[in-house]
């Protein structure tokens, strides 16, 4: 046996989308799968975040993460996947036949896999101040929100006793409300984009619920301590994000949250040669997930930040079909030269949207249909049109009541409509109704 | 006059609830907003979670939620209750840490497993 046969499919990050790819690749006929988490236990960022909110669309009620990341995890039970815990995957290198993953674990040291098929889904990461330079003393007690997150759910450490939160995202929001019911006071939200960035739902139950502040417009300019954090200044950005003199407010803090975004986690790709989209900070992927490097997929949070994780499922779902149906078919090398030869479709962007997923589309490879997700620029409070042209054709239409950058959206293109498209671009924008 | 953004649906409707009018609501686009509206004013619930300390040196905490949503007003004293626990593995999903919160239907529930 080559070494590129170990496994028909690698899957690198045991979260939701990995677990969700590698059972739907089973249930698609694949019978070598192995997960790579370098975790101590499967279920990804969904083990720190004890909140609930999650599943109503996948599994039709209102979970817990820990008890999402269980049901998933409770599937695998006699489906014959292996799963390697508390090993990293440190390296992928493609190759013409298979591909080549070199992990690293305590219990067995460094060692290479090969495979047919690799699933991208390690997640993403925070950005760090680092990342977006607040002036002022490195004391310590700046944190990421999810950095807090995990101190306090899963550790059981407190981090601070009076915070201040930066960034509105929902990680911010809900570690907002977790802090002041474990005794800490919250003294404000400060977000510096005129709307917020988390879910509406977030801002009522977090912030509101506990009449915590949320200054939108404002940005933290300047951080004081000397070991630890003693002050924060805040103050209100003009229309180019540049802070307006005289609006300082002071807090007395000794904790800084920083929920600023989150980025997807692709070093392993990028060093494989994945052609990249730099708006999503994911892999630009074809209609079936399938990256630019065949017999390599990506799905979940590392192909794009998602909020709802019943879209991450759903989404590797197809990602693990895809995968199976590549190395029962395409993997064989005839095939998949022709495969690599077919003609595509770019989903291209006006300045209305901000990115679209997936970014390409083989429209001889579409089944029925494909889902496009997409998230717009500004808000938009009245209902719009999100329209698809090839050139000046209208190639589908969808109505939207309403719409927010903060939720992603997405529409359904059917074959049939993408049967009509005769250039090799499609324009997809947000326009008002007439 | 009580004002609340609907959290039913991504829209996010801002309403009014008059509560010396019936709890009548303004603002809201559809039905299900009315209903919500009215239940925030006249007796709002949440399920809460947190965690709790368990004896084990590979998971000092185990997640914990009400089974049902409990009384907004009731939020603050159900977590301090939350501060005397200690669990002992096994925990198993479900299992019962705190029962009938305050007499009520209520109760805190594991909502993780852990061996040991
Ligand atoms: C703090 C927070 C709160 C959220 N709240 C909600 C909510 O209320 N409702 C909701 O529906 N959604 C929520 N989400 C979104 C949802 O949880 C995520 O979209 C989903 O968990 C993403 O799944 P994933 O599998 O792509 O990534 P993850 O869950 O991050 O899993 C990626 C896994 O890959 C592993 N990994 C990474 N690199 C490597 C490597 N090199 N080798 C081996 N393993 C690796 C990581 O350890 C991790 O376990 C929240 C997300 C966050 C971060
Ligand atoms: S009132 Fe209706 S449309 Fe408006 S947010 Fe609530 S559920 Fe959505």
């Amino acid at each position: 046996m080559k070494m590129y046969d170990d496994y028909e499919l690698i899957v690198i990050g045991g979260g939701p989308a990995g677990l969700g790819a590698a059972l739907s690749a089973r249930e698609h006929g694949l019978e070598r799968i192995l997960i790579v988490e370098r975790d101590v236990e499967l279920g990804g960022i969904l083990n720190q975040c004890i909140h609930n909110g999650f599943g109503l669309h996948y599994f039709g009620e209102e979970l817990t993460g820990p008890e999402y990341a269980a049901r998933l995890i409770d599937r695998l039970e006699g489906q014959a996947i292996d799963v390697l815990c508390d090993t990293m995957v440190l390296e992928l290198i493609p190759g013409e036949q298979g591909h080549t993953v070199r992990l690293m674990s305590m219990a067995e040291g460094y060692r290479s896999v090969g495979s047919r098929a690799v699933i991208l889904a390690m997640g993403c990461r925070e950005r760090t101040r680092g990342a977006i330079q607040i002036p002022g003393t490195r004391a310590s007690g700046v944190f990421t929100a999810g950095t807090a997150q995990r101190y306090v759910n899963i550790e059981g450490y407190m981090v601070g006793k009076r915070v201040i939160i930066l960034g509105s995202g929902d990680i911010g929001l809900i570690m907002a409300r977790r802090m002041v019911l474990e005794g800490a006071t919250v003294l404000a939200c400060v977000e510096i984009m005129p709307h917020s960035g988390g879910l509406t739902r977030n801002i009522v139950q977090c912030l509101q619920d506990f009449d915590i502040p949320l200054y939108l417009s404002h940005t933290i300019t300047k951080i004081e301590g000397r070991q630890r954090v003693e002050k924060v200044t805040v103050q209100e950005v003009d229309d180019h994000f540049n802070p307006i003199d005289g609006t300082e407010i002071v807090f007395d803090v000794d904790t800084v949250l920083l929920s600023v975004g989150l980025i997807p986690e692709n070093e392993l790709s990028r060093a494989a040669g994945v052609e990249m989209d730099p708006k999503t900070s994911g892999p630009i992927v074809f209609e079936n997930g399938e990256t630019s490097v065949s017999g390599i997929f990506a799905c979940g949070n590392v192909l794009h930040v998602h909020d709802l994780v019943d879209y991450v499922t759903t989404e590797s779902e197809g990602a693990g079909k895809a995968a199976a149906e590549y190395v029962l078919r395409c993997a064989h090398t005839s095939h998949k030269r022709t495969c690599e030869k077919t003609p595509y479709i770019s989903l291209v962007k006006d300045e209305t949207v901000t990115y679209t997923v997936p970014q390409r589309i083989r429209v001889q490879c579409v089944d029925d249909h494909v889902r496009v997700f997409f998230r717009v620029k500004t808000p938009y409070k009245t209902p719009r049109r999100i329209v698809f042209r090839d050139g000046d054709r209208v190639i589908a239409s969808f109505r939207r009541p309403y719409m927010t950058p903060g939720e992603m959206e997405h529409v359904t293109l059917k074959r049939e409509q993408l049967d009509e498209v005769l250039g090799d671009e499609l324009t997809i924008s947000v326009e008002e109704i007439r | 006059m009580k004002e609340y953004i609907c959290i039913v649906c991504p829209r996010g409707c801002h309403l009014a609830v008059d509560d010396e009018n019936d709890y009548a609501v303004t603002g809201n686009a559809c039905l299900r907003g009315a209903a919500y509206g009215r239940e925030e004013a006249m007796h709002p619930t949440r399920v809460v979670t947190s965690s709790v300390r368990v004896r084990s040196r590979k998971h000092p905490r185990c997640s914990v939620k009400t089974d049902i949503a409990i009384d907004k007003s009731d939020i603050a004293k159900a977590m301090l209750l939350l501060d005397d626990v200690e669990l002992i593995p096994p925990v198993r999903r479900g299992d019962i840490v705190i029962a009938s919160l305050f007499g009520s239907e209520a109760n805190f529930i594991a909502t993780r497993d852990i061996d040991e």
